[in-house]
């Protein structure tokens, strides 16, 4: 059709004197540039924190605490309830023994190699099953610790963000010495930001009794949680709040997750209305520094309508370049970088690393497309109606 | 002064550019502004902490409590003018996600304790006088729209009662407030005694204690003081003073401050960008203009100073406004959040800062531009023209 | 008879271009009595801008002394020339280079910011300069709003308005119609005549350069006298 050979004709034309307006151009592409690296870092952070979190949960795992527990800390089960879980329907049975860890844990401070000020980090306590239990631990260093014995084997995680955790060296929590004798790795997940040793240990030397906080259960499928909440929720003896794991982990991380979020897409679409303005400032220059020789395509016989559409298409390109630009940057400066934060649900450090994903970038680029687009249309418009006669005789 | 209307009009030659460039500086400071008082507000309190306050915690963790019994001899210790003690209840408002700070206190040492804190006397009277009473932060009372005389029922997580049960009733006595405006109330305070004979487990300890230090004494060797008299007892203490403690929290948080930094320095970046686009395309388009004014007798200097005036009027100008409109967002936005991040606050020195920032943005935009200006030959411009 | 305003002795001005070297002018000799009105006119590239930029202190002779009213140009430094400029000469061009963004009033008052004058005493100086110059109701015109002949006419009072003593005009009817450039040339007389201002004026026209007590012929670099018809 004609117009769209027109359209096309003088945006190859745009483009190609594209270096005489190097300046403003380079400004615009710069400041969305800006706007989706900001919008790809800070979101990152949420989605890496998200997927340690979420990774950690299975669906086939269900976690037991007491009700109305928002997280393991505020939680209390005693020694029979736990006996109660392990003899429950739809939990998976190794022969004669239920799948099952109950675990305690507290916090201790270690020091944060980045900062060298203490951190509350998770000392769990744990039972034969908890490596059944999820999907995803293996030991990789040292060995596995005694039963009995002050020996604790640590999460890749947090032995890479906190110090003094290498295998072989003793670490002190006041009055107790502990022996690190391994590592374990969990896939990335939470698991790997905590310090794992016996329960038994555990509950003596923090004086717990007999007392745990949670008991992790196997199901014989994921279909089985509905029965296991069931028979659980029957018994009298016990007043739980059962979930899978992943529903458990999920409700930890929405808290700062959602708050990352909740200063992210204001921060972007601030900073995105700012780069409007940039872009806008950009395109204005550049249709007044073309006004004579849109005059002359007028002239020639060119409509406006491919004026219009071409300035757009200019504004727009500029934007998508800024964007992966941007996004490159993003992508090779955070993506994997490995870092640490207070966990206000469960009061504890959890290391994540920024994930910057393929579906955050291309919201970074609908977010360039968008600025592009608002950018360029009010120049273009002006361009479009630029009066001819005017500018030739200027000429 | 007298050249204030040659650099004003000259700044607004090109409406529709000056007006973008103003609007881009004006989104940069305001995101100044708001980034700032979040940043404030993660300091967790550090700026308003008392000098004479000190805070002793179980050496091993913040979670573990500590026996009522240390009281008097803390009070006891050399240099310790007053003590007073506090818990972590952490127990919510109807649904788990209306979390908020509450504690049971003994009312009369920890008003003594925080003077800040300030409530009609009547209402302090009530609160004393009723075992369940309680008394709210402005902020909270806000939030919930609660008033005195009100029946707050809260949940507990950790504090299961006695009697079994989890729902604690308290009678809402009074709402106090802090003077302070970069302090923050947004807490719940209730009676030790009703706390400590109601709940079911954990009965004869507190979650920390804070301490006055006496006039002239060294808080330093205060603190070691106390913490050497529970040395290697069953719970060891820790005490630090309270900027201390608060700065424990907020180093936990990462590395805020540095990654509010790095987007500020990405936001700024752009800004000089644009800036300085429009300033070098102002000066370009007016080169004899600019040699008019210098056979005119304009010095060079003088030249210099007229396009960098302009280039920091247009920072001043959109730079204040964005302070402006963030400051009275921020006014808002502290309301909103007190219950969940307390402290958001834009301070002076902040807004001191802004303003340099626009006076060095505005120079650093400008610099080139007006170098060109000031060295261009008289000669070459007018005949260019 | 009166005295000199203007003395050139020996003056040279060589230019650089590339590896080439261009003399302009070429030893020259000029006096301007006080009070003269002299046009200057030859081909494009004789040299007449650049004489007349050297007497107005806008560039320094290669060789020989430049002397306006007693100060030494040629010795002179750009700060002390700048400040020399604001009070002695008065330019006007070809194409006015009025600022667009001032009004009327606010161009002509431009030179007498750089005084020590009060505002309300700088605004009563330009409203005379416009005043003479007989446009005291455009005052509040910006220059877009004005015709060729009158922002000339602003550019003549704002040239005046500190009350030098040597106006310099390069080409200043040359973009103006026959009639109105005869009003901008009597305006010229006039400011010669009544209030005794030397004028140097470079020209292409010889209907313009009449206007003028003497021509003078600026060839190759040097300058003639050739009597006026």
């Amino acid at each position: 059709m004609r117009v769209l050979k027109q359209i096309v004709a003088v945006t190859w034309l745009n483009l190609r004197n594209l270096p005489q307006r190097v300046g403003s151009s380079v400004v615009a592409v710069i400041g969305v540039a800006a706007v989706v690296l900001v919008f790809a870092a800070v979101l990152s952070m949420a989605k890496g924190f998200e997927r340690t979190m979420i990774s950690a949960g299975s669906d086939d795992t269900a976690i037991i605490m007491r009700s109305g527990s928002t997280s393991e800390l505020n939680s209390g089960i005693s020694n029979d309830q736990a006996l109660i879980v392990a003899n429950a329907p739809g939990v998976l049975k190794d022969g004669d023994s239920a799948v099952i860890s109950a675990e305690l844990y507290v916090v201790v401070d270690v020091k944060k190699k980045s900062t060298n000020t203490d951190a509350n980090v998770p000392f769990r306590g744990i039972q034969s099953g908890a490596f059944a239990v999820r999907n995803n631990v293996a030991m990789v260093e040292g060995r596995m610790f005694e039963t009995g014995k002050n020996e604790i084997i640590v999460g890749r995680a947090a032995q890479q963000e906190f110090a003094g955790l290498d295998t072989g060296s003793t670490i002190r929590f006041g009055q107790t010495e502990w022996q690190i004798v391994g590592v374990f790795e969990a896939q990335g997940s939470v698991s790997e930001s905590e310090l794992w040793t016996d329960v038994r240990v555990l509950q003596n030397a923090y004086r717990r009794g007999n007392f745990f906080q949670s008991v992790r259960a196997k199901l014989q499928s994921s279909a089985s949680l509905p029965e296991l909440e069931a028979a659980l929720e029957a018994d009298p003896r016990i007043d739980p709040d059962v979930m899978s794991e992943r529903e458990y982990y999920s409700g930890q991380a929405e808290p700062l997750s959602r708050f990352i979020k909740l200063i992210g897409y204001p921060l972007t679409i601030l900073m995105s209305i700012g780069a409007v303005f940039g872009a806008l400032n950009s395109m204005y220059s550049s249709v007044s520094v073309r006004g004579k020789e849109i005059a002359t395509l007028r002239a020639l016989g060119f409509g406006p309508i491919s004026i219009l559409f071409s300035t757009m298409i200019e504004s727009t390109l500029l934007a998508l370049v800024g964007g992966v630009v941007g996004g490159a940057i993003a992508f090779l400066a955070f993506n994997g970088f490995q870092v640490s934060t207070l966990n206000g649900a469960s009061f504890s450090q959890v290391v994540f690393d920024f994930a910057v994903t393929p579906d955050l970038l291309i919201n970074g680029l609908y977010a360039a497309l968008i600025i592009g687009a608002f950018g360029g249309l009010f120049p273009a418009i002006r361009a479009a109606r630029l009066p001819v006669a005017q500018a030739l005789r200027e000429l | 002064m007298k050249y204030f209307r040659l650099i004003w009009k000259n700044a607004w030659r090109k409406k529709i550019r000056t007006s973008l460039t103003v609007l881009s500086v004006f989104v940069a400071f305001l995101l100044f502004a708001l980034l700032s008082a979040l940043g404030f507000a993660f300091r967790g309190g550090v700026d308003v902490a008392d000098a004479e306050r000190l805070i002793v915690i179980d050496k091993i963790s913040l979670i573990n409590p500590l026996p009522m019994s240390y009281r008097n001899r803390i009070a006891a210790t050399e240099g310790v003018e007053s003590v007073t003690h506090a818990s972590w209840f952490g127990g919510y408002y109807q649904d788990p996600r209306n979390q908020f700070g509450q504690f049971p206190v003994d009312p009369e040492s920890y008003f003594d304790m925080y003077p800040e804190f300030n409530m009609p006397a009547e209402q302090f009277e009530a609160f004393k006088r009723n075992r369940t009473g309680a008394v709210v932060g402005r902020e909270i009372a806000d939030t919930y729209g609660w008033k005195v005389g009100d029946q707050i029922p809260i949940q507990a997580t950790i504090w299961t009662r006695a009697d079994g049960g989890r729902t604690w009733e308290f009678q809402l006595e009074g709402i106090f407030s802090t003077d302070d405006p970069r302090g923050s109330s947004a807490l719940m305070l209730f009676q030790y005694d009703y706390f400590e004979e109601a709940r079911a487990f954990g009965k004869g300890t507190v979650g920390w204690y804070i301490l006055r230090v006496s006039k002239g004494a060294d808080p330093v060797q205060v603190a070691n003081a106390i913490d050497l008299q529970f040395a290697n007892s069953p719970n060891e203490t820790e005490t630090s003073t309270e900027a201390a403690f608060a700065q424990s929290f907020t180093k936990q948080f990462g590395n805020i401050a540095l990654i509010v930094t790095l987007i500020l320095g990405a936001v700024f970046f752009t800004l000089l960008l644009v800036s300085g686009n429009t300033m070098s395309q102002s000066v370009r388009e007016r080169i004899s203009e600019l040699a008019v004014l210098k056979t005119l007798g304009f010095s060079d200097p003088a030249v210099l100073g007229i396009v960098l005036s302009e280039s920091i009027l247009i920072m001043l100008m959109g730079g204040l406004l964005g302070l402006g409109l963030g400051w009275l967002l921020i006014q808002g936005l502290a309301q909103q959040m007190a219950a969940f991040l307390p402290g958001i606050f834009l301070s002076p020195a902040a807004m001191a800062g802004g303003v340099a920032m626009m006076i060095g943005a505005g120079i650093l935009a400008g610099i080139f531009p007006a170098l060109k200006a000031m060295r261009l030959s008289i000669i070459d411009a007018l005949a260019r023209a | 008879m009166s005295d000199i305003l203007a003395k050139l002795r020996g003056v040279s001005r060589i230019y650089q271009k590339g590896k080439e070297k261009v003399e302009v002018l070429h030893e020259l000799d000029l006096e301007i009595p006080k009070g003269d009105f002299i046009a200057i006119m030859g081909p494009s590239g004789s040299g007449k801008t650049t004489l007349l930029n050297l007497l107005g202190g806008l560039d320094k002779p290669t060789a020989g002394t430049v002397n306006v009213g007693g100060a030494e140009l040629s010795s002179m430094s750009n700060s002390q020339l700048s400040h020399w400029r604001s009070t002695n000469v008065g330019f006007i061009f070809q194409f006015y280079n009025l600022l667009p963004v001032l009004t009327a009033l606010r161009n002509v008052e431009l030179p007498l910011l750089l005084t020590d004058f009060s505002s309300k005493e700088r605004v009563k100086r330009a409203s005379i300069a416009l005043d003479i110059v007989g446009l005291a109701d455009r005052a509040k015109h910006y220059p877009r709003e004005l015709s060729g002949g009158q922002e000339q006419r602003v550019a003549i009072a704002r040239a005046i308005v500190s009350d030098p003593s040597l106006l310099l005009c390069d080409e200043p009817t040359g973009d103006l119609d026959r009639e109105t450039a005869d009003e901008i040339l009597r305006l010229l007389q006039v400011l010669n005549r009544e209030h005794g201002k030397t004028i140097v004026m470079v020209t292409h026209d010889a209907q313009a350069a009449d206007y003028a007590n003497r021509t003078l012929h600026c060839d190759k670099g040097t300058l003639e006298a050739r009597e006026a018809a």
